[in-house]
């Protein structure tokens, strides 16, 4: 077990057409479901929890937009490599 | 007496509103409101006590919202298929949120207020946040997350969705959500009209897959329509026109044949490519000049818009337009287009045609023309280029300059942008930075120079009818010599292979937005050639397309080649036919 107050964080660009749109935005959060850790999503000082949809939405990041991610929990380093290389895939747009 | 009788009832006005046209097709029928009730909610507290009843009653409440959205994506997956369906997603999603749920549970014990007030509370949070957003899909989005909020909030109130409709009838409703859509389509519905909602609109997307002719936008049809007004609803120019005149009926009885029988030839050609039998994909798209010819249907059969006649915007006006009307005409092209793409020619103007200086010029031709007026006019143009900049912001516009006659200009053109641009980032305003240029190859030294210009553009659009004017120096509004323009005159095929190669040796797309590119004859000709676009007027745009796809690649381009050693036009012209008749046989020529 990690102790309280540990923390990954990795700092992304949007590299997908369609942005976090509702169907990235929807493969984003039923993966981070699957990891017990805390996700938060920070875009310009705005943030929002990542595992909820709507909080996703509200985002509206599209290309290019840089986002700060941050994991904590037991599976957060398991958690934040699996997002990121979702985010490196541009979530298998055609 | 009979005449007296009928003036003496109340005849309503025919009053005409515009919209956006978001569904092709053209409905006439008796209008049914569909009154959207803003959910009435008041600030209760509750007891400690009452904390698990409340509960429970939103865990209701949200359980039959979820029933309710399946049974509708059940009948959407039915009617349209999976694909469809997808529409409904993130608002099961919402439903489903265990975040957005967990907050408003803790909510309600901890600060012990009624279900409905927190649920509205925490969601128009994000419904407002999303609302404001000055990313259009996510304003869009907004929509699906206040229908969520109204479905829990209705059934929290225990309230019926009403749905159920009589007769043949035009919904009219200040706004339509997916669902709302979808469940409604279940009724004998001739067409939606909304007063908001663009063409990305949930609304949009499901008229157009169940096939209701719809306009969206029409800002305050919900207001002066009433029920069992007659309605006539034009889905492919976005007008709707409300108590018309029996010539309106007639009107547009005829107009509806008319696109039926276009629809019959389009029939099976419009979602496929436009492409040779050996897999040679070209682009085909539409030339437009004025927005009502911006009817889906036309258009749904082409790649985008090749070409459009900015300079449209004028006629009939007294003053130029000014920059936010400008926009909203680009605008409206590119989301009517999106994601296909709009090429916008900045206004291609004379001396001779406009309000702005009268000039005399004993050759107009020759004169003061295109970018060559722009130029002198730095101000109106920036005024253009940021509008149709502003209109950029989905990335599928692009920009390009008419009669042009050297690099001198094209660089003048792209430093004027350069300024337009910079002014928005000034003022914050959004734009495509990477938004493509092109320019118009019409003046024959722009031809001669071809690959320097397109060291400077992203792409070529030929204009043929200048091109042979000035080439063969043959004014074909002159009846003495108008038979000497000749489309096939060899020096016009040799001058458009040089182009053509010279402009993609610079690795720039190549096409043809004059009347040539609609021409069956030339069609194979130009595939030959190596043209990579064809942008031509709709009506002969199924026809374009057959041509393309009954031939191969390879055969046009042996087509070509021997045109290219041929020396008049007649026996190019004879060649051509014959190469027609054999390959599609069906396709008038003239």
């Amino acid at each position: 077990m990690k102790g309280p107050g540990s923390m990954v964080q990795r700092e992304i660009t949007i590299k997908n057409r369609a942005g976090l749109h509702t169907r990235p935005a929807a493969s984003l959060v039923k993966l981070a479901a699957k990891y017990k850790a805390d996700f938060f999503i920070d875009k310009d000082g705005f943030e929002i929890n990542g595992k909820s949809i709507i909080g996703v939405m509200t985002l509206a990041a599209e290309q290019g937009a840089k986002l700060v991610l941050r994991f904590s929990g037991e599976d957060e380093q398991e958690a934040c490599n699996a997002v990121v290389e979702l985010f490196e895939r541009g979530f298998d747009e055609q | 007496m009979k005449a007296m009788a009928s003036e003496s009832v109340q005849k309503k006005e025919e009053t005409i509103l515009k919209g956006i046209p978001a569904s092709p097709g053209i409905a006439i029928g008796p209008v049914i409101l569909f009154q959207k009730q803003a959910p009435i909610i008041e600030e209760r507290s509750i007891l400690e006590e009452d904390i698990d009843r409340e509960v429970a009653r939103l865990e209701q409440a949200v359980a039959r919202s979820q029933k309710e959205l399946g049974k509708i994506l059940e009948f959407a997956q039915k009617k349209l298929g999976d694909d469809k369906v997808k529409i409904f997603e993130a608002q099961l999603m919402i439903l489903e949120d265990s975040v957005l749920f967990g907050a408003i549970y803790s909510r309600i014990c901890t600060e012990l207020k009624n279900a409905e007030y927190v649920v509205e509370d925490e969601i128009g949070k994000y419904y407002r946040l999303m609302a404001a957003s000055k990313d259009e899909y996510t304003r869009e989005r907004a929509h699906d997350v206040e229908d969520a909020r109204n479905r829990i909030l209705r059934n929290l109130q225990e309230q019926k969705l009403i749905s159920r409709l009589e007769g043949f009838s035009v919904i009219v409703s200040s706004y339509l959500t997916a669902a709302d859509a979808m469940i409604l389509s279940r009724n004998d519905v001739l067409g939606y009209a909304t007063d908001i909602g663009g063409i990305t609109s949930h609304t949009a997307l499901l008229s157009r897959a169940l096939k209701i002719p719809a306009v969206v936008g029409l800002r305050n049809v919900s207001h002066v329509a009433h029920d069992a007004d007659r309605v006539i609803l034009d889905g492919y120019s976005g007008t709707v026109i409300l108590n018309p005149s029996e010539q309106s009926i007639k009107r547009y009885e005829t107009k509806r044949d008319r696109y039926h029988e276009f629809e019959a030839r389009l029939a099976g050609l419009r979602e496929l490519p436009a492409e040779t039998l050996d897999g040679r994909r070209v682009e085909l798209s539409v030339n437009v000049e004025f927005e009502q010819e911006l009817d889906f249907i036309k258009i749904q059969g082409a790649d985008g818009i090749g070409l459009y006649r900015s300079e449209y915007l004028l006629v009939g006006k007294e003053v130029f337009p000014s920059e936010e009307e400008q926009y909203q005409q680009y605008r409206l092209l590119a989301e009517t287009m999106y994601p296909k793409r709009v090429i916008i020619r900045t206004f291609d103007i004379g001396g001779d045609k406009v309000m702005l200086d009268p000039v005399k010029e004993n050759n107009p031709f020759l004169g003061w023309r295109g970018i060559r007026v722009m130029l002198d006019k730095p101000d109106l143009f920036i005024e253009q280029l940021r509008a149709i900049l502003r209109a950029s912001t989905r990335k599928n516009v692009a920009i390009m300059f008419p009669m042009v006659s050297s690099i001198k200009e094209v660089r003048r053109a792209k430093k004027l942008l350069e300024e337009a641009k910079h002014q928005l980032r000034k003022e914050n305003v959004s734009f495509d930075p990477r938004i493509k240029i092109g320019v118009m190859v019409e003046v024959p030294s722009a031809a001669v120079t071809a690959e320097d210009l397109a060291e400077e553009v992203s792409f070529l659009s030929i204009g043929t009818n200048d091109l042979i004017q000035y080439l063969l120096a043959v004014d074909r509004g002159n009846d003495i010599v108008s038979d000497l323009y000749q489309e096939f005159h060899p020096a016009v095929v040799r001058f458009l292979r040089r182009i053509i190669e010279r402009g993609k040796r610079k690795d720039v797309w190549v096409g043809m937005c004059g009347e040539m590119a609609g021409d069956p004859l030339a069609t194979i000709l130009l595939l030959g050639l190596g043209l990579d676009e064809f942008s031509v007027v709709p009506n002969v745009l199924p026809e374009i397309k057959k041509i393309i796809r009954s031939v191969k690649y390879a055969d046009a381009r042996k087509v070509a080649n021997k045109v290219l050693t041929m020396q008049t036009e007649d026996e190019i012209k004879d060649y051509l036919k014959g190469v027609m008749k054999k390959k599609s046989p069906d396709i008038p020529i003239g």
